[in-house]
């Protein structure tokens, strides 16, 4: 019998180790090897040592896809915390018709990026989009959305008669970017909603009985019950809402004409599949990507560490 | 909760269950639109139709009308087809009635959809590779995992956490590597490079290791006291007792092959090869202005992965509700 299981537990690792180090492992290690060189896809590369990194610190789409990317995810990550919990607490309080919110939240979550994106892209359309009929019926003008290259900062200023004179970084993500972000927190709320909920019902009903008892208000009940014990879930849904903002990539491929108006719609995924995909500069892609995954890797483990000093 | 806070939780709710379900409610509803209805931008959610006829002889015949007056009105007369038949026909206004039906669904975009682009094909394409991508999953999942969570062996660890730690790695990260790894194998445009590099789900293995660690050793001790073959152990007692996690696996992988697009779309070329969701991102540049087939198709693509959430809904959101916890 002991003999056996020596031998044995690698044969039954087999399949799966084959496929992880064939076309993970690899892979990973191979975008290491590639963004130092000069690599198309017909012929062999060539070697180049930092050039690929030299280069992308001095392309300013570089930079403007990670000043989207940065835009993107500092808002759309927040939003999607607040948005979650906020449905959490209200669908934990209610007694009827439960399952249905939550079918009726979770929807969006299953359907495909593809679908969806063709459906907002319509939905943002400045002439026969659903969102400016509705924005119609509250009295506000009719918006350019996934078509307006202008930063959602810089109008709010113009709407109230001031000229922004900064530099177009701070003048906010442009509004089509903010329709994108927009779309994306609809598509995935359900999600965070669903784990929220579910965190939700581990708090022990005992602590809010014994606030109720000591006369605490329900505010201060959520501030200083809810939002401590939920935290080991919101650490969860902050660093996969951070990976996974990272990442889009659908969205900017089917809403917008190559991540324009004036590539503010350019994310950073997006730019290293044009890179690597429609110029074929897969090695200069390669770099990109290896910088990307350096900074979602510190950011997580960045989030782990705080995560770990605010953990009750 | 007194009374009040309860209605306005349930209209809070409802106000913005309704912002989840309006972009598929017009989806279906532009759908179902003729192409001049929507450009007209009169109709909101039910497609409604207006027009004339003409009432002759008997019977009807749609027209479009050019000029209406008190007596006599000019019209062309139009054919099954909606073609024009007959140019400039003078008729007494008295004959002439206008037809206002609403609903008016206008299913035939569905059947023009699928004339235009090979669904049937992409459906079969999306079918087979998430169905043979399923079954690896779960051949190489429920094998790794049995090793990982109930055999002892040297680099147990190391492998389980190196495993892991590839996990937490975006897909766009290793995407360009991945196609210069599949030219190589001269895999790209074959089935080959949708299906075997999904074969092996990390994450499937790491649930089906915590569920396998969880049954009770007394199980095993007394399986083995009965001859029975390590194998025979994951086949008779471990896959037995791990259906509803088997479950939430397959419905894992199915949903992500069936919506997964960046991948297929980088590496198939061949139109006879595509899956759905880049048949559709196609169509949607071939198909810009022809608001109501596009609609038709998304409907069309979206409505499988409906169907398996409405029927398997409750153990859906429970499976993905369970993605969040904490061991």
């Amino acid at each position: 019998m002991k003999t056996k299981w020596k031998i044995s537990p690698y044969l039954y690792l087999l399949p799966a180790l084959v496929i992880v180090t064939a076309f993970r492992l690899v892979p990973i290690v191979m975008s290491f090897i590639l963004s130092f060189y000069e690599w198309s896809i017909q012929g062999t590369g060539k070697f180049i040592g930092l050039a690929n990194y030299a280069a992308m610190f001095k392309d300013p789409v570089f930079w403007q896809s990670m000043g989207n990317t940065f835009w993107l995810v500092i808002i759309q990550v927040p939003a999607s915390i607040v948005f979650s919990l906020f449905f959490a607490v209200l669908l934990n309080k209610i007694k009827y018709l439960k399952s249905l919110f939550r079918i009726v939240y979770f929807m969006p979550f299953v359907t495909s990026l593809v679908a969806v994106s063709i459906v907002w892209k319509l939905i943002f359309n400045e002439q026969t989009g659903l969102m400016n009929t509705f924005l119609g019926y509250v009295g506000i003008s009719p918006q350019g959305w996934l078509s307006e290259s202008r930063g959602i900062f810089l109008m709010m200023f113009q709407d109230m008669g001031i000229t922004l004179n900064l530099p177009r970084f701070f003048h906010g993500p442009s509004q089509a970017l903010f329709g994108i972000i927009i779309m994306t927190v609809w598509k995935g709320l359900g999600y965070n909603t669903i784990i929220y909920l579910a965190g939700l019902q581990n708090i022990s009903k005992v602590y809010y009985e014994a606030a109720e008892i000591d006369g605490a208000s329900k505010r201060r009940q959520f501030w200083n019950i809810t939002v401590p014990l939920i935290s080991p879930t919101t650490f969860y849904v902050l660093i996969m809402t951070t990976i996974v903002s990272f990442q889009t990539f659908a969205q900017i491929y089917l809403m917008t004409d190559k991540g324009g108006p004036l590539n503010t719609t350019k994310l950073i995924v997006y730019y290293i599949y044009e890179k690597g995909f429609d110029l074929l500069e897969m090695g200069y892609a390669s770099a990109i990507a290896l910088t990307l995954f350096v900074l979602i890797l510190a950011l997580t483990i960045f989030q782990r560490r705080m995560e770990k000093h605010v953990n009750y | 909760m007194n009374k009040l806070r309860s209605t306005i939780t349930y209209l809070v709710l409802t106000i913005f269950g309704l912002t989840m379900v309006i972009p598929f409610i017009w989806m279906l509803s532009t759908a179902l639109m003729t192409q001049s209805e929507f450009n007209k931008q009169e109709t909101l959610f039910i497609p409604k139709e207006e027009y004339h006829v003409w009432n002759h002889d008997g019977q009807q015949d749609r027209i479009l009308l050019v000029m209406e007056k008190e007596e006599t009105s000019i019209i062309h007369v139009l054919g099954e087809e909606l073609d024009i038949v007959s140019e400039y026909q003078q008729v007494p206004s008295s004959e002439i009635e206008l037809i206002r039906k609403k609903p008016s669904f206008h299913f035939a975009n569905f059947v023009k959809a699928f004339k235009k682009v090979p669904f049937a094909l992409y459906f079969y394409n999306t079918l087979y590779v998430s169905f043979f991508s399923l079954i690896g999953v779960l051949i190489t999942g429920l094998l790794a995992a049995y090793a990982f969570a109930r055999m002892e062996f040297k680099g147990r660890d190391f492998l389980f956490y190196l495993f892991l730690s590839m996990m937490m790695v975006p897909q766009p990260i290793y995407m360009i590597s991945s196609y210069v790894l599949l030219d190589k194998l001269n895999w790209l445009d074959t089935y080959n490079a949708l299906i075997i590099p999904w074969t092996a789900n990390i994450f499937t293995i790491f649930l089906f290791r915590q569920h396998f660690k969880s049954l009770p050793k007394e199980l095993f001790d007394a399986a083995s006291i009965d001859g029975c073959s390590v194998f025979g152990m994951l086949w008779r007692i471990v896959i037995p007792l791990s259906k509803p996690v088997i479950a939430t696996a397959s419905i894992f992988s199915l949903i992500s092959s069936w919506n997964s697009f960046m991948w297929p779309l980088v590496m198939i070329n061949r139109p006879e090869l595509r899956v759905l969701q880049v048949g559709l991102s196609y169509f949607n540049q071939e198909a810009s202005t022809q608001t109501t087939l596009l609609m038709a198709a998304s409907t069309f693509s979206i409505i499988p992965i409906l169907i398996l959430f409405f029927f398997a809904q409750k153990q859906i959101i429970a499976s993905y509700a369970k993605t969040g916890m904490k061991e």
